[in-house]
């Protein structure tokens, strides 16, 4: 295809932008149909045919409300959260890929800057608490700090045992590797790392993690007494954290699909192409549904003491295993 | 876990500045009207100090100007979610009373009703305490069971809450026939949803984290502020009112009484969902046992009861619930007492929540099962 | 301790596991509610809506006497009845009778203490009104001739 690449940039763009805001805007909807069909109860079904258009009234009431600064607040940086933590999610998009063409750019660093990109949410959502000048969401976004920096570290380790086995850091790459029907998924490549699915479990649990949902959300379903690091933030300010919380976990269920099963691979080997790369993100995005309504909310020590005591001793093992099997095979 | 001793040295040393967080009326968790000053050391609880009186309504001083039979309405509403324990209780003392017979089908209908009632109130408080932990789906699950209970007990009495069914000297309407068979079929229905709660809920390692020794309680602070009920008996203790003053026809019946020695939040809701499954043998026993006959005694028009001082305790949800009345032979009471369990549950928050973390606290106030209007009648 | 912590892992693994499993497994069935107030359900013979006078099968008037029993049992001080001896008859008949629904607490002891049986549950269990007047005051002699029409 040989459009000029201006073109073909802009149009990634446009469309890298409608994905993620339909995403983003329809999450919701799957979140709370899901959440209804969990709790034997239709969920919203008044807003349009079985409440399609919810997520556009909900869009419309948080534009129509007023966006308060508070007084004493930094005014740069609180405007400044929202857009820190909706622009690295976006731009984490051009990388991965959708198709066998279907990629925005084709890097040979793209897992490394995914994780580079993901760091960046972190400090939004702390700069956020700390801009409000508000005691609960300062409290609160230091939470999600130590919560997010605890989680990283397993989720890199992880990451290197995969860059082992798949030894390249480009996306395509990656999933070009995946060729075949499904037992050529990195998941079942055992010859390669006999832990591999323990490998996938910690990725994902570091990413429900990152992305703060349920079992580990404090930062936001702080029920108990402080309302999170988004405390003062009304209208369209929460709205674009909200987003970006989904945006966030649409990045994370892509990484997972591409580095684990086999991005737009099909698994009968023939006919692949950008729609099992979305089956399989959906099913993936429809697990982190599942698990946010099933468990309670861990402690705060208990969240961190999982990570520390340990996610981080067990994919130290996922690495040494994966070194030793390609150092003896 | 980190101790109580840690707290103290903090304090010790004036630099920490403490601030006092107002857990405020309005709850985000399903415990009703109750504010809780917390004096906090960081993440740490220095001091709670619950204030209550938020939903005093004055049931005490309504009992003294209506006549005992007009009071019967405010028994139900005093702790609603287990309003038959209540009703029985003052019906139960004027009875003790006036000396007035309860024919024994009436009494077998009142240990069924109190049973399914104290099963759906221990629902509730399994929802709301999920609910209040982060978890928000065995919350509908259980009100899905409640909702059952609801139905049958509505088709009986008419309201699903406040059912003000029981009259002095037995029932206000006879059983039929679809009550017998519908609580024989809820009792089929409910045991393998307590297995679906226990592998759901129970066995998960991340509620038993929340739970498994936190917020411990041990016998001697019970007894120091006369908590009864799931919290006695989460400390070891099988303190249950049916047992050591048994009233109505609960002798009659086989069922243990659980308890575990632990004391933390885990032995408590342990108890509590023990407490659902002997309530389920009871009622296949009262079914099962039902004797034909009236439904209600001799009862004179005017009820009069002889002047003296009366009480009956009955084992509500919460804990042991006690009627006191003072009559001085009119048909007004002159004084009617209502000792409730949750206010001397409540009373145990103080001291046992001093140093906990603040996630912990709550843990704990769910674990006690605090009902406010019980609190404040 | 090592093989207790990797015991422990792979136990609290395998309960969340199985937490999930059961809730897959109601997420493939039905919805237990009602879509209310799309659809109603059907209440019970017994169920307390507010009071309503029994309609005298022979004469199509309601049985009350206006003893006023239910006035003095109401504990919530709802009820004000009004009546008068009409020529030719042996008892009293009803010309007033007010239900304060707003004091209303659906006890029962007025249904019970009518010597004559003239009170009795409707089974209205929707209402709803902007106002609250049309609760402060229901007029149940009025209310009968409603349904009669």
């Amino acid at each position: 295809m040989s459009i000029p690449e201006p073109f073909r940039l802009a149009s990634f763009v446009v469309g890298i932008m409608a994905f993620v805001g339909l995403n983003a805007a329809y999450l919701v909807w799957v979140e709370r149909k899901g959440a209804g069909r969990f709790q034997r109860r239709p969920g919203p079904t008044e807003v349009g045919y079985a409440g399609l258009l919810q997520p556009i009234a909900d869009a419309v009431k948080l534009m129509t409300k007023q966006v308060i600064v508070p007084p004493g607040a930094d005014a740069t940086l609180f405007r400044l959260a929202p857009v820190l933590i909706m622009t690295p999610a976006m731009m984490c998009f051009t990388v991965l890929p959708f198709g066998e063409t279907l990629t925005a750019t084709d890097i040979n660093l793209g897992l490394l800057m995914i994780f580079a990109l993901g760091s960046i949410n972190v400090m939004a959502i702390m700069l956020g608490g700390w801009s409000s000048r508000n005691k609960y969401a300062i409290i609160s976004s230091a939470r999600v700090v130590s919560q997010n920096v605890a989680y990283e570290i397993p989720m890199l380790l992880t990451v290197v045992t995969m860059l082992m086995v798949t030894g390249s850091a480009n996306l395509n790459q990656i999933v070009q590797q995946q060729a075949g029907a499904f037992w050529n998924w990195n998941l079942f490549n055992l010859a390669a790392n006999p832990l591999m699915p323990v490998t996938f479990v910690i990725f994902f649990i570091c990413m429900l993690a990152e992305t703060n949902r349920a079992p580990f959300d404090m930062a936001e379903a702080e029920s108990e007494l402080v309302a999170g690091a988004f405390t003062e933030y009304a209208g369209m300010g929460f709205g674009v954290f909200f987003m970006a919380e989904y945006a966030n976990i649409v990045v994370g269920c892509s990484l997972a699909t591409v580095l684990f099963f086999g991005g737009w691979q099909s698994p009968i080997g023939v006919l692949p192409g950008v729609w099992w790369f979305l089956l399989k993100l959906y099913l993936l995005i429809f697990t982190v549904v599942w698990i946010r309504w099933t468990f309670p909310r861990t402690q705060f020590y208990g969240l961190l003491n999982l990570s520390w005591k340990i996610l981080i001793p067990v994919s130290l093992a996922t690495v040494v295993s994966t070194a030793a099997v390609m150092k003896v095979f | 876990m980190l101790h109580k001793e840690q707290i103290t040295n903090h304090s010790t040393d004036g630099h920490n500045e403490t601030f006092v967080l107002n857990l405020g009326p309005q709850h985000p968790a399903t415990h009703g009207v109750l504010r809780v000053k917390m004096t906090m050391d960081g993440e740490y609880i220095t001091r709670a100090e619950p204030v209550c009186g938020y939903i005093h309504r004055m049931h005490e001083k309504m009992g003294e100007n209506r006549t005992w039979a007009q009071f019967l309405p405010n028994t139900s509403r005093i702790d609603y979610l287990s309003a038959m324990h209540y009703t029985h209780a003052f019906v139960g003392a004027v009875e003790r009373a006036a000396r007035i017979e309860v024919p024994p089908r009436a009494e077998f209908v009142r240990v069924i009703t109190s049973e399914l009632n104290r099963i759906s109130s221990h629902l509730v408080w399994f929802g709301a305490y999920l609910l209040d932990l982060g978890g928000f789906t065995p919350l509908l699950y259980a009100f899905d069971d409640r909702e059952r209970i609801l139905d049958l007990l509505e088709g009986l009495t008419g309201a699903r809450l406040t059912y003000c069914y029981y009259r002095f000297g037995g029932l206000c309407n006879d059983v039929d026939e679809d009550f017998i068979n519908g609580t024989r079929d809820f009792v089929h229905y409910m045991r393998p949803r307590l297995k679906m709660y226990r592998a759901l809920v129970t066995d998960n390692i991340i509620f038993r984290k929340r739970l498994e020794n936190i917020g411990i309680i041990d016998a001697e602070m019970c007894r120091k502020y006369g908590a009864t009920g799931p919290v006695i008996r989460g400390a070891g203790t099988p303190y249950d009112v049916r047992r050591l003053e048994p009233y109505s026809v609960y002798d009659a019946f086989d069922f243990d009484i659980p308890h575990y020695p632990e004391g933390d939040c885990m032995a408590r809701y342990l108890v509590r969902m023990e407490e659902i499954e002997q309530s389920l043998r009871i009622l296949e026993q009262a079914v099962a046992k039902l004797p034909d006959g009236p439904h209600i005694g001799k009862v004179p028009r005017m009820i009069k009861p002889p002047a003296g001082d009366y009480t009956y305790a009955v084992e509500a949800a919460r804990g042991r619930m006690m009627v006191r009345i003072v009559s001085d032979g009119k048909e007004i009471p002159y004084r009617v007492k209502l000792r409730t369990p949750s206010f001397a549950n409540l009373s145990l928050f103080e001291e046992a929540s001093r140093g906990m973390l603040l996630t912990d606290a709550l843990a704990l106030m769910g674990s006690l099962d605090l009902v406010i209007p019980d609190i404040d009648r | 301790m090592k093989k207790n912590a990797l015991k422990e892992i792979v136990t609290g693994f395998a309960s969340l596991l199985t937490g999930m499993r059961i809730t897959l497994a109601q997420f493939f069935k039905p919805p237990v509610t009602v879509n209310y107030p799309r659809q109603s359900l059907k209440m019970p013979a017994r169920y307390r809506g507010h009071i309503t006078f029994v309609r005298d099968q022979e004469t199509g008037k309601s049985l009350c006497i206006a003893c006023k029993s239910c006035q003095k049992a109401c504990p919530s001080d709802c009820i004000v009845v009004e009546g008068v001896k009409r020529e030719g008859e042996k008892r009293k008949s009803v010309t007033d009778f007010k239900l304060d629904f707003t004091k209303c607490s659906l006890c029962g002891s007025c249904v019970e203490v009518c010597p004559v049986d003239a009170l009795e549950f409707s089974k209205h269990y929707n209402l709803a009104s902007t106002n609250k007047e049309k609760f402060v005051v229901i007029d149940l002699v009025k209310d009968l001739e409603k349904r009669g029409k």
